[in-house]
């Protein structure tokens, strides 16, 4: 009698996590099952979905990798993520350090300021800044995304870039300065090789958040060349009322995965910039 | 003229001002202590000195430069940290050598110095650690040998001392001294412990509130001390104050002894001394008590445990002191004055 | 001897390799006034230039009857906006972007509570249970909703099949009715269920992730002592643990209110909006109006319905932060 109710309890603990589970990962799982479908199989109502009742087929991903511009896609992504990331990390590494450490009272505050602008929603600016882009006749490019997707990353890498130069005890680099560098050099030579976790961090999430970003490449960028993963993969897979699902699928599959991975490896990091207050120990 | 001169130094953060007019000389070769309690600007000043700090007010000299406006690194300084502040992130190797490499110094000579300091401080076989690897000794070591290695002109020691533990403060103190008597480095050494003050420094400047009270060798701020602030500071227990006849006296508890022990021929001063309580510390006891007809009167003796008188609690004693262990202080300055042409007792 | 023996021993090297003197010369690497300013002013032009000119360029439009096709600001007055009001599509966007958000972040406080605290616990394969909660939220928003998609087509979906199966659906007397399929994107109700279900599915894993990183921070002793004090692990969850983590809570509330206020992703993949404009929302109608219709005015106007919203949630996020520093 006594032994049952703890197995029990373990036992529906176990069911509520796995309820969970399939609720957030049930549009994965058809997104695999599906990629390898045939035709045939998918579109019978009748057919059990999760399961092939037609032999598995790899014609989906040969339709996608050769047929469609799905490579062109990856290609765009990746260019704009490591572009992006690279000026997120010019611009805010810097900024950081100011806040933390250079500026003195008002730090603080123009932190919160800087977090804020976080906030603040490409739906609102994507009209005016479809214009800025124009004007600056990078309309169809990758280049207009790789203009305006650090004023997303720059805020939230600054903020939590500054959470981890404020972790680094000022004694470190006042002996730097002691013996012999100034202040720009001991921040070269002692406070970045101590934030390399903080930088590393800021790579992973702007470059994701790249990956992410849906509103502006909508906006800014009309033809399939110029298209990052975001938009390609739902816009041009769909062709009129034609919609190949298995590769459409097979799509999104292959780059939710791997990034939701990488991106769970650095999670705590996120919520500790999210919460605020935790960065700061 | 000095190699560290302080001239009107003083640094306001707001409201606060952590140093409030320091003058001071510090001659070459020698190890001044700044001593003082917690708060009273012992560590601003000694940041102003080092360049982290830039004064609100006043001069920095180091080697008859003016460099009050100029950055660390162009002081001729080194300095040891509270924290000792090592890198985390390089060896030890590197960490001495750091100082070296920010003066672009060829790979042999920096080899050649850090083997230097590193052999003076016996800590070569930790050359290749990182620092949170090693005790707090060690590490206590690895950051004197850092500031050794820059050769400084001045070395400025922020309570290098206070994160070991007391076995350990005595004998690294005792190190200390000598490698800076052996190589006659300047030093200036921030402590609140008045043993480590008294028994490392050639001169002692105790500082309170922002302000140097007074400067001099450590018998001389012990025996005749500036004011009412230095008096009660330093000793332990601390000089006795009374006041008496208008007059605040000083006199040290170890000074004020039963009649009947005080003998000699110098002239003496008697009081009658209320005992309240005894504590016998082994090699001493510590009377507690009152002085009659004084206003401000509690007292205390210390005996050493070669005098061997009974006393009982609750009794009244005749004690004394030599006239010439007494000193007067000025009731609403504090400061020293002469001993008024009569005083009896 | 002695004496010379030590001598040597600390004779030094700088008497063999004489010190450099350091050039006095340019300091500007060590001031901090002018370094801060240096550091931190690329940050403050991007995020001028990026972020506050085009948010004030929003306002300019939505006064002007600019489009896409013409570059010129002529200022039109409010006229964009009280043409846009009287539009019913727009007051059902309105009221649409309200109502999801509300009920989808009402729906993910609960969820996340209970996740939150079963996930809280260890236990085997916890590592790839977090994976799988964390899916949603670390993949592109438009590529995961592509998957819900197909999971609510209106012919395909395997929720269907699953209701056809257990007897729920397609029988004569089944009680979801007797057709083959529920349409989801097609009927108003359903369609409005199925945009919240993606709003939930999509916040839920950060405010899971958020709550937990506040359970953990509680102090062991506390909820220890509520032990010894003989309070059941319900009533500690309840009167001590969500009290004290109340103000990380409000911050994976607001954050919530925000992203799902100003998606227009999960729409537009979705639902385009439809069936009619039955699931419209502020942002995706602004899309449509300015980008998509070419009339940058009129689209301008209605995203800037949005501001006051984000306007009160910061300073909400302003005070919860204050309140955290304060425990
Ligand atoms: N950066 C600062 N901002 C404001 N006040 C400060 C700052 N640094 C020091 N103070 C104040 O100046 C006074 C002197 O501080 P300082 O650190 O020099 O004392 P200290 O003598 O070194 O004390 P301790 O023995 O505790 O180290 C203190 O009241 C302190 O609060
Ligand atoms: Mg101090």
């Amino acid at each position: 009698m006594q032994a049952i109710m703890p197995r029990l309890k373990r036992a529906g603990h176990y069911l509520i996590v796995a309820a969970f589970c399939f609720f957030t990962a049930a549009p994965f799982l058809i997104m695999i099952v599906n990629t390898f479908k045939q035709d045939a199989d998918l579109y019978r109502p009748q057919n059990n979905p999760f399961i092939y009742n037609v032999p598995p087929t790899l014609d989906n991903l040969r339709l996608l990798f050769e047929g469609t511009n799905y490579l062109g896609f990856v290609r765009n992504s990746l260019f704009v993520g490591v572009l992006v990331v690279l000026i997120t990390l010019v611009v805010a590494v810097p900024a950081a350090y100011a806040l933390a450490r250079l500026a003195g009272s008002w730090g603080e505050r123009a932190g919160i300021a800087i977090f804020l602008v976080y906030l603040v929603p490409p739906t609102l600016l994507f009209i005016p800044l479809f214009r800025v882009v124009t004007a600056f006749g990078l309309n169809d490019s990758v280049w207009s995304l790789v203009l305006v997707y650090p004023t997303i990353s720059i805020p939230f890498s600054t903020w939590l870039l500054m959470g981890f130069f404020k972790s680094i005890p000022r004694d470190l680099e006042e002996a730097a300065m002691v013996d012999g560098f100034s202040r720009l050099m001991a921040f070269f030579k002692v406070v970045m090789p101590l934030s390399l976790s903080g930088v590393i961090a800021v790579t992973v999430f702007t470059f994701t958040l790249t990956l992410h970003e849906f509103v502006y490449a909508m906006t800014f960028i009309s033809s399939s060349d110029s298209r990052p993963l975001s938009v390609g993969v739902p816009i041009e897979l769909v062709r009129g009322d034609v919609f190949y699902w298995q590769s459409l699928l097979a799509a999104a599959v292959i780059v939710a995965i791997p990034v939701g991975i990488v991106y769970n490896m650095f999670l705590d990091r996120l919520v500790a910039g999210f919460t605020m207050g935790a960065v700061k120990g | 003229m000095g190699v560290v001169e302080l001239r009107g130094l003083r640094k306001e953060f707001g409201e606060v001002k952590a140093v409030n007019g320091v003058d001071l000389s510090i001659q070459k070769g020698e190890l001044v202590v700044i001593l003082g309690p917690s708060g009273c600007g012992k560590t601003t000043l000694m940041r102003m000195v080092a360049g982290l700090e830039l004064p609100t007010d006043g001069e920095v000299l180091i080697g008859d430069r003016n460099v009050t406006a100029l950055p660390p690194r162009a002081r001729d300084i080194a300095m040891v940290f509270q924290s000792y502040a090592l890198y985390p992130h390089m060896t030890v190797f590197d960490n001495i050598a750091f100082p070296l490499k920010a003066r672009k110094a060829p790979k042999e000579e920096m080899a050649q110095k850090v083997e230097w300091a590193a052999g003076i401080l016996g800590i070569q076989r930790l050359l290749a650690r990182k620092p949170r690897q090693l005790s707090g000794g060690e590490r206590q070591r690895v950051a004197l040998a850092r500031a050794l290695v820059k050769e400084p002109a001045v070395m400025l020691l922020d309570e290098p001392l206070s994160n070991l533990d007391a076995k350990l403060r005595v004998s690294a103190r005792d190190e200390l001294q000598q490698f800076q008597r052996n190589l006659g480095i300047t030093t200036i050494f921030v402590t609140h412990d008045q043993i480590e003050a008294m028994g490392l420094g050639d001169r002692i400047a105790v500082m309170n509130a922002g302000k140097v009270r007074q400067v001099g060798d450590p018998q001389e701020i012990y025996d005749d001390p500036a004011d009412t602030f230095v008096a009660t500071f330093l000793g332990s227990p601390p000089m006795n104050l009374l006041e008496r006849n208008g007059h605040l006296l000083g006199f040290r508890p170890e000074s004020f002894l039963p009649l009947e022990v005080a003998r000699g021929d110098r002239e003496k001063v008697t009081f009658p001394f209320h005992l309240g309580r005894v504590e016998n510390l082994g090699s001493d006891r510590l009377l507690y008590g009152t002085v009659e007809g004084a206003e401000r009167n509690r007292t205390i003796s210390k005996l050493p445990s070669t005098v061997e008188v009974s006393v009982e609690a609750g009794e009244t004693y005749d004690f004394a002191v030599c006239r010439a262990d007494l000193r007067y202080f000025d009731k609403e300055s504090g400061l020293r004055k002469e001993p008024p042409p009569r005083e009896g007792g | 001897m002695a004496e010379t023996a030590e001598r040597t021993a600390t004779r030094k090297p700088s008497e063999m390799f004489p010190a450099r003197e350091l050039s006095s010369g340019a300091f500007l690497a060590d001031r901090e006034g002018l370094l801060g300013i240096l550091f931190l002013a690329p940050a403050v032009l991007y995020i001028i230039g990026l972020v506050g000119i085009p948010f004030f360029l929003a306002i300019a439009f939505s006064l002007s009857d600019a489009t896409i096709g013409d570059a010129s600001l002529d200022i039109v007055g409010f006229r964009n906006f009280s043409r846009v009001i009287q539009t019913p599509q727009f007051r059902r966007a309105l009221f649409d972007s309200f109502f999801f958000t509300i009920v989808a972040q009402f729906i993910v406080i609960v969820l996340a509570n209970i996740l939150a605290v079963v996930m809280s616990r260890d236990f085997r394969g916890k590592w790839l249970a977090r994976t799988l909660i964390i899916l949603p939220w670390a993949t592109p928003i438009s590529l995961g909703t592509i998957g819900w998609k197909w999971i609510l087509d209106s012919k395909f979906s395997p929720i269907d099949w699953v209701l056809q199966q257990v007897g729920l659906l397609g029988g004569p007397d089944a009680l979801l009715g007797p057709g083959r399929h529920l349409t989801y994107l097609g009927v108003e109700g359903l369609a409005v269920s199925s945009v919240i279900l993606v709003h939930v599915w999509r916040i839920l894993p950060l405010a899971t992730v958020i709550l937990m990183a506040g359970l953990t921070s509680i102090p062991r002793d506390i909820l220890e002592q509520a032990q010894v004090d003989g309070a059941k692990f319900w009533r500690i969850h309840f009167q001590v643990s969500i009290p004290m983590i109340l103000p990380i809570m409000s911050i994976a509330l607001l954050f919530g209110l925000i992203f799902t206020f100003t998606d227009m992703v999960v729409t537009f993949i979705l639902t385009r909006g439809g069936p009619v404009y039955y699931t419209q929302v502020l942002p995706l109608w602004a899309w449509f109006k300015g980008i998509d219709g070419g009339n940058l005015g009129e689209g301008a106007a209605i995203a800037l319905f949005m501001f006051p919203v984000l306007l009160a949630t910061a300073i909400l996020i302003l005070r919860s932060a204050r309140r955290m520093e304060v425990t």
